[in-house]
């Protein structure tokens, strides 16, 4: 079930030759390009109706809360077919959460979630895994089966869910590594990638049923520059050669600003701000300016709650 | 005093949920059944991972649980010059009660501590989630197949435990401390009866297979998915398999072996 057999061999391969290059074309040739078979979705299979712009994923009066702490009250998120749309907002807002009410996996206490027209939390459990199918989700650990190698990893859902033969397989695994540019850490173990491979390879089997949208949970959390350029690029080219829908919750300003189409930024419970990234960034608003801007000082203290200073000292 | 008071009936309430919880878990491992009678390969992958690796300890501790019966047998029995009928005394010591038990104890601290490690890391690991998220059913996947791995391979290594045991007993008796061979064998043979003793043992050991495979998903599913939680779930996966083992093992001596 395991395999470890020349694990430190490779290992040592492995790390040298990490390719940093994403394999996929970009630049001016894209638009010559026919976008790569790899990502490309199966026409016949699932068409994607053209509107561009059309609402994907609607949320609507979102209430959560967990242990007595209310997480959403009362949030409306739109998400448009074949945008970037990120969900911007500082750490322990429930961003990931978020995508875990969208995908089914927690209950609101109030509002809906309609994915592609259906109420995801009325679908019975049958419909729900049907439809998340075509849901495809980027965790922040990228949560690899850590017995499986990573060729093993990507085939799993194809593996699970149709009924082609080995030898297509195979061809379709190499395809989607050969898009994050992997194609060589085929015989890997989990264990053995870096952090910004590892995610590559979990976006790899994301995309291996090709699905019509991708949730990125965190993506550029702990990467090296490098990385998250990788992943910047890959997952805008990903979106765009495929006719794919994204989602990326983050509290990463710089890299999401660059590649969404749309922005949501979430604080308490509530969408604080919306709007294409020049909007987000031209606010007038006290706290957006202090988030998007990193400020140390602003509506949010530097100081947890405490009481007076001089007592704590003088007295 | 009403702090106090309003701290038990939470402290009541929350073992009530996790028992509920526990009891739901467990339906739905069952009703994973059909799905893993499609994919016999992961169940095979459980009984090896379950029990092979549990062969070592399971067999090492019967031949020297054997070994400790056969001396202590023999000064008791020897005092009423009936030191012939050690055989008897091992071996339905070891069928009846010692193989399921000391067994299932073993299982529960090689076996059942791995399986609640396992799950919880998977679960802190967001595997579990991102099994949800393929449209995989991680309880029929991943959990469904070791609950019945656990089931197979309890009964086979506690048989292992009390046939080395026996072996065991053996050789100390006969080998070390001089009593007849074939009465040693023979008595065994007329006293100990398929339905009364080897039975009843295959069907404690059973229970106890279930017992512990249940408690060491549920504690590994269960878990908080964090270091510190699943540390403490392999913690509880133990401490609770070995009373649970305990205190049904006097029940159903109780009910099998009671007039």
């Amino acid at each position: 079930m395991r395999r470890r057999s020349s694990r430190a061999t490779r290992l040592s391969r492995s790390r040298d030759e990490d390719p940093v290059r994403p394999a996929v074309p970009r630049g001016p040739e894209e638009g010559t390009h026919k976008p790569e078979p790899v990502v490309a979705p199966a026409p016949s299979v699932r068409p994607y109706p053209g509107a561009r712009g059309e609402v994907l994923v609607r949320v609507r009066g979102l209430r959560f809360s967990r242990a007595e702490r209310l997480i959403f009250d009362g949030v409306d998120i739109d998400i448009r077919r074949g945008k970037v749309t990120a969900i911007l907002g500082p750490s322990g807002t429930g961003k990931t959460t978020l995508l875990k009410l969208m995908s089914g996996q927690l209950h609101p206490d109030a509002g809906a979630v309609e994915v592609d027209g259906k109420d995801v939390h009325r679908l019975k459990l049958s419909e729900l895994y049907r439809l998340r199918t075509r849901m495809g989700m980027l965790f922040q650990s990228g949560a690899l089966l850590t017995d499986l190698s990573v060729f093993d990893n990507v085939a799993y859902p194809l593996r699970e869910h149709t009924r082609i033969p080995e030898s297509m397989i195979r061809k379709l695994v190499l395809m989607k590594l050969e898009a994050v540019g992997l194609r060589g850490a085929r015989d890997l173990m989990p264990g053995e990638l870096s952090g910004g491979m590892a995610r590559r390879v979990a976006l790899a089997r994301a995309v291996a049923l090709d699905p019509m949208m991708i949730m990125y949970d965190e993506p550029f959390t702990g990467q090296d520059p490098i990385s998250k350029g990788v992943l910047v690029t890959l997952i805008r080219h990903l979106n765009d050669a495929s006719g794919l829908t994204s989602i990326i919750v983050s509290h990463d300003v710089k890299e999401t600003l660059s590649i969404a189409d749309y922005l949501y930024i979430v604080a308490n419970g509530k969408v604080m701000s919306r709007g294409t990234p020049a909007e987000v960034q031209a606010e007038r608003s006290a706290w957006v300016d202090q988030f998007v801007h990193g400020l140390p000082d602003g509506p949010v203290h530097l100081h947890y709650p405490a009481p007076r200073l001089e007592p704590d000292f003088l007295g | 005093m009403l702090g106090a008071l309003a701290g038990l009936g939470r402290f009541g309430l929350q073992a009530l949920e996790r028992i509920g919880r526990g009891h739901l878990l467990l339906v739905r491992i069952v009703g994973g059944l059909p799905s893993l009678a499609a994919r016999p390969r992961l169940l095979l992958m459980q009984i090896f991972n379950i029990g092979l690796l549990s062969v070592l300890i399971v067999t090492v501790s019967g031949l020297f649980v054997g070994m400790v019966l056969g001396l202590q047998g023999y000064y008791v029995l020897s005092q009423f010059g009936a030191e012939e009928s050690l055989g008897v005394m091992v071996s339905a010591s070891l069928v009846r009660e010692l193989g399921p038990v000391v067994t299932a104890l073993l299982v529960a601290g090689r076996a059942g501590s791995a399986l609640t490690a396992e799950i919880g890391l998977m679960k802190a690991t967001e595997q579990l989630s991102g099994l949800e998220m393929m449209a995989v059913d991680p309880v029929k996947r991943i959990l469904t197949p070791r609950f019945f791995g656990g089931l197979v391979a309890m009964p086979i290594l506690a048989a292992m435990f009390s046939a080395v045991g026996v072996v065991g007993g053996y050789f100390v008796g006969a080998g070390l401390l001089g009593v007849d061979e074939g009465a040693f064998w023979s008595q065994m043979q007329a006293r100990i009866d398929v339905d009364e003793d080897v039975y009843n043992g295959v069907v404690k050991s059973f229970v106890f297979g279930i017992v512990v495979a249940w408690i060491a998903l549920f504690q590994g599913y269960d878990a908080t998915p964090t270091s510190e939680g699943v540390s403490r779930a392999t913690t509880r996966t133990v401490v609770h398999s070995a009373l649970a083992v305990l205190g049904l093992d006097f029940v159903l001596t109780a009910l099998m072996f009671g007039e």
